[in-house]
């Protein structure tokens, strides 16, 4: 069988190794008793009786060690009850043994020696197994609120303790012995000086306090029982324990007896002011209600509700309210204790009351923020507290406490309330926050679902046959955005392409790019010239783009059977030309005009058409300004020539690496500053 | 950040337009010039000189009032842009339906010639 080390198997360990030792001691007592009668020499040697009397102790230590486990608030009383109840069987067991002698008067079996010395041992083991829960008891209350230095005293003590309990193997006696006085006497100092150490009387109620009270004047009096049981006692027998010579029962005898004394004088002394830390103890309650009611789902009026039965019961109000102002003058009222008629009465005796004393708020400088103290004459109420509740530096209701005792408001008072109300109103701010941040999350949502649909306006595949090969990159800064491209196959050779941007960004943007989109797909099946539809698509939009708002575009028909390009520009940024025979890259500049800035059938004299004749290897790059406009740190733009030159230096790559080169060289370029434009990209290379 | 400054010289209003039209500052760019539409003569120059960046929105403003410039005959002439914010005005195409003059001694001369 596997045995696990757990402090259960340590605490059955040590009682029973400690209950057999106990028996072997007894045992030996007896024996040498039965020895000395017939004069014959056990051979065993004293120390052997005083080490086992010793090791005893110590197990029964590590016993109460383990089974008094670490206290925890609240239960000090149990604590002290259970030292009161191994206590009583303590005492019951001794007094049993007292009847028993009494009812054995005069027998044979009363001058026994062998019978006395086993009670004598049972009664000695019991009290020190009573000592000693004591005394693991008061360390749990002293060490109730650890400090670093008290833990360290406390060790030095209790190893003390443990290496007082070996004192008897020197023979030393208090009567004859300097060092035995000396070394008793220092530790009862340390004792005394530990015995200070009575925070937890701090943590008991009233009620508590009076257990307490109880418990320990039971367990003083079995100390001085127990101490009268050992020493006055009378019997010459042999005995297992020599108490009076143990510097360990004296040492923890004075302890206890200490301790006892003082807990019990601090807690008789704390009674009267037990009720002020209860309050405390209750406000601060109160105020933790107050900021989690939030967390608990509350509304505000349950917040006003807390607010105001907190507010009461730290004043002692006898009756009060909240009224919240109501923009349609239909004030929300809140009562306590109090009728609607009262309330308009007492507020009328408010406005004309002479007496009146105003605090000011630290914390605001506005006038409708100040607390107002007022005296009632030749009412029941005699004074008013009126607290105002604000939200955001905004009054939006008061808060009257009243009492039937004149000036009944003092200091302490007046600031708890002020910090119940403060907390309130973060309470509140808290809770319609948290309404909002619920709502913008709804707007994320809807936005999410308008990319998704902005997502299905884009093309998934490009039309486009073997003589070209196309790729297509776009990412927006906001969920959705203004950048457009599209495809569109007119026949097996010949392909419109176009790319577009909205200006302005976000959500305008993207309802015209929509709009645009939907031009396109019905323009581009009329199979007009570039410079057609461009003239098409202006005067559609004409009709509906805002007034500040335009759209840029630029239209291609890819020929790929005469191997031509007829493109035309309506103020977009000019497309970017890879030659591969001459190896240089370069802007197509023709002139062109944003569609949606003339408004009238003049815009055809704004934009031109041209057309040229690629070959295989060449590259067209479409973009958005969100590319070329793309700042880094210092402000530069990403630019014309980086990107002439980026083209020319990845011109053998297929579109989708191309692509790719340029968008890594823009993180870099634009790296640690802000994505704030839409970018896109559509490469061709033709093959 | 932008910065407007309106002043009214002999015979035209003088806008200086200084630091950045973009999203949201060129409402204060549209206002400044929809005012001076309002309430001034014929004559408006705008002084670009240290307009560093202008946005599509910014644009926009200015092309806004192209046609009320054309049905009114205002003389609106803008001077002074930086060869980059040149560029965008060009891209654009609005330096077709705009007087753009590189100095404000070409814009007044421009303005006189009229």
């Amino acid at each position: 069988m596997k045995i696990t080390l757990t402090p259960k198997f340590y605490m059955r360990l040590s009682l029973v190794l400690a209950v057999l030792l106990w028996l072997i001691g007894t045992l030996i007592d007896i024996l040498q008793l039965l020895a000395d009668r017939s004069d014959v020499n056990l051979g065993i040697n004293p120390i052997l009786t005083k080490l086992i009397e010793s090791v005893f102790l110590i197990l029964v230590m590590i016993y109460f060690r383990y089974r008094i486990s670490t206290t925890e608030s609240g239960n000090f009383i149990d604590l002290l009850w259970r030292v009161f109840a191994t206590g009583l069987v303590t005492t019951i067991i001794s007094l049993v043994i007292v009847l028993f002698y009494s009812t054995i008067e005069g027998t044979p079996l009363s001058g026994n020696p062998f019978v006395a010395t086993f009670f004598k041992d049972l009664n000695a083991a019991l009290i020190s197994v009573f000592l000693i829960s004591t005394f693991t008891v008061w360390k749990r209350l002293i060490l109730y609120q650890r400090t670093k230095k008290l833990i360290y005293y406390w060790n030095i003590f209790e190893a003390a303790i443990v290496l007082s309990a070996f004192f008897t193997l020197t023979e030393l006696t208090l009567q004859n012995s300097l060092v035995f006085e000396l070394i008793f006497a220092a530790m009862a100092i340390m004792a005394i000086l530990l015995s200070a150490n009575l925070k937890w009387v701090a943590y008991l109620n009233f009620k508590q306090k009076w257990k307490g009270i109880l418990l320990i004047l039971l367990i003083t009096i079995y100390i001085f029982y127990f101490f009268n049981s050992l020493y006055v006692g009378t019997s010459d027998s042999e005995s297992f324990f020599n108490n009076f010579d143990s510097l360990f029962v004296l040492v923890l005898f004075t302890f206890i007896l200490f301790y006892s004394i003082f807990s019990l004088l601090v807690i008789l002394f704390n009674l009267p002011t037990s009720s002020v830390f209860e309050k405390k103890m209750e406000e601060a309650l109160n105020f933790q209600r107050l900021s989690q009611s939030i967390s608990q789902g509350e509304n505000e009026e349950e917040i006003f509700e807390v607010l105001l039965m907190s507010s009461m019961s730290a004043v002692y109000a006898d009756a009060g309210w909240v009224e919240i102002n109501s923009p349609s003058n239909d004030n929300q009222f809140l009562t306590k204790q109090i009728s609607r008629e009262e309330i308009n009465s007492v507020k009328e005796l408010v406005l004309s009351a002479k007496s009146r004393t105003i605090l000011k708020n630290p914390y605001a400088s506005e006038g409708s923020n100040d607390r107002v103290i007022v005296s009632l004459k030749r009412y029941h109420y005699r004074s008013v507290f009126i607290v105002p509740i604000t939200l955001q530096h905004e009054v939006i209701g008061f808060m009257y406490l009243l009492n039937e005792v004149a000036e009944s408001f003092n200091k302490e008072m007046i600031n708890i309330i002020n910090t119940f109300s403060s907390q309130a109103s973060v309470a509140i701010e808290n809770f319609r926050l948290m309404g909002k941040a619920i709502e913008n999350e709804r707007y994320q949502e809807e936005l999410n679902i308008a990319k998704n649909v902005q997502r299905q306006l884009l093309p998934e595949v490009l039309d486009h046959n073997e003589a070209f090969d196309i790729h297509a990159f776009t990412e927006a800064a906001a969920e959705v955005g203004g950048d457009y491209y599209d495809t569109f196959k007119l026949d097996n050779n010949r392909f419109a392409i176009v790319i577009g941007d909205v200006s302005g960004k976000g959500t305008s943007a993207a309802f015209h790019m929509s709009q645009m989109k939907g031009i396109f797909q019905s323009l581009v099946q009329m199979d007009l010239s570039p410079k057609d539809f461009l003239i098409h698509a202006n005067t559609a939009l004409s009709k509906c783009l805002e007034r500040t708002s335009f759209i840029t575009l630029t239209y291609f028909i890819i020929n790929t059977d005469k191997k031509t390009i007829d493109l035309a520009r309506a103020g977009h940024c000019p497309t970017l030309y890879y030659n591969k025979r001459k190896k240089t890259a370069a802007f197509l500049e023709n002139k062109g005009l944003g569609l949606g800035i003339m408004r009238n059938d003049t815009y055809k004299n704004f934009v031109e058409q041209s057309q040229l004749t690629y070959s295989k290897d060449d590259i067209l790059v479409l973009y958005t300004d969100g590319i070329s406009e793309a700042k880094d740190k210092e402000n530069e733009e990403f630019g014309y020539d980086r990107m002439c030159k980026l083209l020319e230096q990845n011109a053998h790559y297929d579109p989708v690496m191309i692509q790719k080169v340029f968008i890594g060289k823009l993180y870099e370029f634009c790296h640690d500053t802000d994505l704030d434009d839409d970018y896109t990209m559509v490469v061709i290379k033709f093959k | 950040m932008i910065e407007i400054d309106k002043i009214n010289e002999n015979n035209y209003l003088l806008i200086t337009v200084s630091g950045e039209a973009d999203a949201s500052s060129s409402i204060h760019l549209d206002k400044a010039i929809r005012e001076a539409m309002d309430d001034n003569g014929p004559n408006i120059l705008i002084d670009c000189r240290q307009l560093e960046y202008i946005s599509s929105a910014g644009l926009g403003v200015f092309m806004s009032y192209i046609e009320e410039i054309s049905r009114n005959s205002i003389n609106f002439i803008i001077f002074g842009l930086s060869e980059k914010v040149m560029k965008v005005f060009g891209i654009l195409g609005l330096d077709q339906l705009l007087i753009i003059k590189d100095t404000k001694e070409e814009a007044i001369a421009q303005l006189d010639a009229v």
